[in-house]
């Protein structure tokens, strides 16, 4: 088992528009890049847990190769600097994902 | 083949400043033009609301200063996409003051042409009754007529079009209201009669600055090439430098979705693109695709008034407190609550922010509390200033002298760094328009002037 957070090279969240908040791992290394992407660990699901979202409220989940990473885009429950609002540029949410424990198969 | 052409983008926003001797190693360079992008909705909806910048007036001249006093002499067109911040009237206005004053100042002249982002809420209603308006997500509420009322500014952003036409029309500045943040950068390799795709790949690329490097940054500047088949990017400083990776996983950046971009019109699809190192510190990229659509729609953008907040900073010491901080806060709220029984509850707001605890995440906080310390942040949201202003107050009193069970420290619960403590902040806008429209040949109406000094006036 390993932390997302310990094996990722970048880990980030950011606003995607004010009523979207996109979560961004980017790996330097190919093959943790394709053991995370073989584990199956990132689903909607997982991610619906780790954020306390209904599975719908999670809009994307794509890897992408070139980039060695994947993007989430889940809705905002307030939109960006609205009152009520916890993190206007949605810059410090990815904590959760960080923490995630994924297993990965040996190379 | 045809010539290469350069564009400098010299930050990722305007008034955030970079190194000048970057921008002059790019300026070294034959460039074509230098393109900034000013705006951001990232920010939340208070800019555009209330008609402000987020950058200090000061700080957008002094990147304005080094950015027209490079180009105007060299006949390099400068671009600069959603100005002011939010690109609508007020900021296009600002921001044209400011050039004015820059070339008053060093008794220069130039071809500027204004394009206005501000749509009137009537334009917007006519487009709504006629179905031509969507939501931008699921998430967000249908838009409604009371909404467009209660909206003063709304604008849309614009796609390369009118940016094209003022380049074609010999426009030495070009001052964009609200744009797509990547079209004033597509529309320099348009005008030069590049590939719609790599043109559009690199703007979004080039809007953020030297984010795409490492170490990144939206403070230095980086220099984009779009040749035949390819574009490439590369840093001006010596203490970054771009990889395939970095410009790669760059193209994920706040964006709902890695390779699969939205724009006024079109969808840029780079998921066959291939990033290679020609040569060290130089990316080059190409297969990125662009897909026109049938109809152009366009994202309007708009803040409303929503209330008017006060708010206190106090830090809590006290260990027999921090073990239930919670509990005494919501206690506060009940007793501030009951001493106000003529006013209607659905007037005001009360939030705690615990900072140290869980002010962050919420509900999504999964760590339990370990801390000595915490700096708690209260406000109240109210219809008026002086509503939120009186209930903070008793808000206020009543946390720093409540007596909770088995308190032991009875003079006092809160520590404020400041006197006064409590802190009119004023309105609180909310983004009450985030809708695609469907676009009009008229909408992005583009005004020329000149500006500076003219011929026979004294510099």
């Amino acid at each position: 088992m390993a932390k997302l957070g310990d094996i990722a090279r970048v880990l980030r969240s950011k606003n995607s528009g004010p009523f979207e908040l996109t979560l961004d791992c980017l790996f330097d290394n190919r093959e943790y890049y394709e053991r995370l992407k073989r584990s199956n660990a990132i689903t909607k699901e997982a991610i619906a847990r780790l954020y306390r979202i209904r599975e719908d409220q999670v809009h994307q989940l794509v890897f992408y190769d070139q980039a060695l990473g994947f993007k989430v885009t889940i809705a905002r429950e307030v939109s960006s600097g609205s009152a009520g609002d916890r993190d206007v540029y949605g810059a410090q949410q990815h904590a959760p994902l960080m923490d995630l424990e994924v297993a990965l198969e040996e190379g | 083949m045809s010539q290469d052409i350069n564009i400098l983008s010299p930050c990722g926003m305007l008034g955030y400043g970079f190194p000048e001797e970057s921008f002059r190693r790019g300026m070294a360079q034959r460039v074509h033009a230098v393109v900034v992008d000013a705006g951001s909705t990232d920010g939340g909806p208070h800019k555009l609301g209330a008609g402000v910048s987020i950058v200090s007036r000061r700080a957008y001249k002094k990147d304005l200063e080094i950015i027209l006093g490079a180009c105007l002499p060299r006949k390099v067109p400068v671009i600069i996409g959603s100005a002011g911040g939010s690109g609508a009237k007020p900021h296009v206005e600002w921001t044209l003051d400011i050039i004015e004053e820059i070339l008053r100042e060093r008794g220069m002249s130039a071809k500027i042409a204004v394009i206005w982002a501000d749509f009137a809420q009537e334009r917007v209603l006519e487009a709504l009754r006629q179905g031509k308006i969507v939501p931008m997500s699921p998430n967000i509420p249908l838009l409604t007529e009371q909404a467009i009322r209660e909206t003063a500014s709304i604008v849309g952003q614009m796609g390369h079009e009118p940016v094209l036409k003022a380049l074609e029309s010999g426009s030495e500045i070009i001052v964009c209201g609200r744009a797509y943040d990547p079209s004033p950068f597509a529309a320099v390799g348009l005008f030069h009669g590049k590939d719609p795709g790599l043109s559009y790949h690199l703007g979004k690329i080039l809007e953020c600055g030297a984010l795409c490097a490492e170490p990144a940054t939206t403070k230095d500047c980086i220099l984009g090439t779009i040749s035949d088949g390819h574009f490439t990017v590369r840093a001006l400083s010596d203490c970054r430098a771009c990889t395939p990776i970095s410009v790669a996983a760059h193209t994920f950046y706040e964006k709902d979705h890695p390779y699969l971009l939205h724009g006024p019109g079109f969808m840029l699809d780079l998921e066959s693109c291939t990033f290679t190192e020609p040569e060290p510190g130089v990316v080059r990229v190409s297969g990125s695709r662009f897909i026109p659509r049938d109809k152009t729609f366009i994202k309007l953008e708009g803040a409303r008034l929503a209330a008017y907040r006060t708010f206190v900073i106090a830090g809590v010491r006290d260990p027999i407190l921090l073990r239930k901080l919670e509990e005494v806060e919501n206690a506060v709220i009940a007793q501030t609550k009951q001493y106000y029984p003529e006013i209607d509850e659905r007037d005001y707001e009360i939030r705690f922010r615990n900072y140290g605890m869980n002010a962050v995440l919420g509900e999504r906080e999964f760590e339990p509390f370990r801390g000595h310390e915490v700096g708690v942040l209260f406000e109240v949201v109210a219809k008026t200033q002086e509503l939120a202003s009186s209930i903070c107050a008793t808000l206020r009193s009543t946390f720093l002298h409540y007596g909770y069970e088995g308190r032991k420290s009875t003079a006092g619960n809160l520590a404020f760094p400041f006197a006064p403590s409590d802190i009119e902040f004023g309105p609180v806008y909310e983004f009450s328009v985030y809708h695609l429209m469907e676009c009009r040949a008229d909408d992005f109406p583009i005004e020329y002037r000149q500006g500076g000094v003219r011929n026979g006036e004294a510099g």
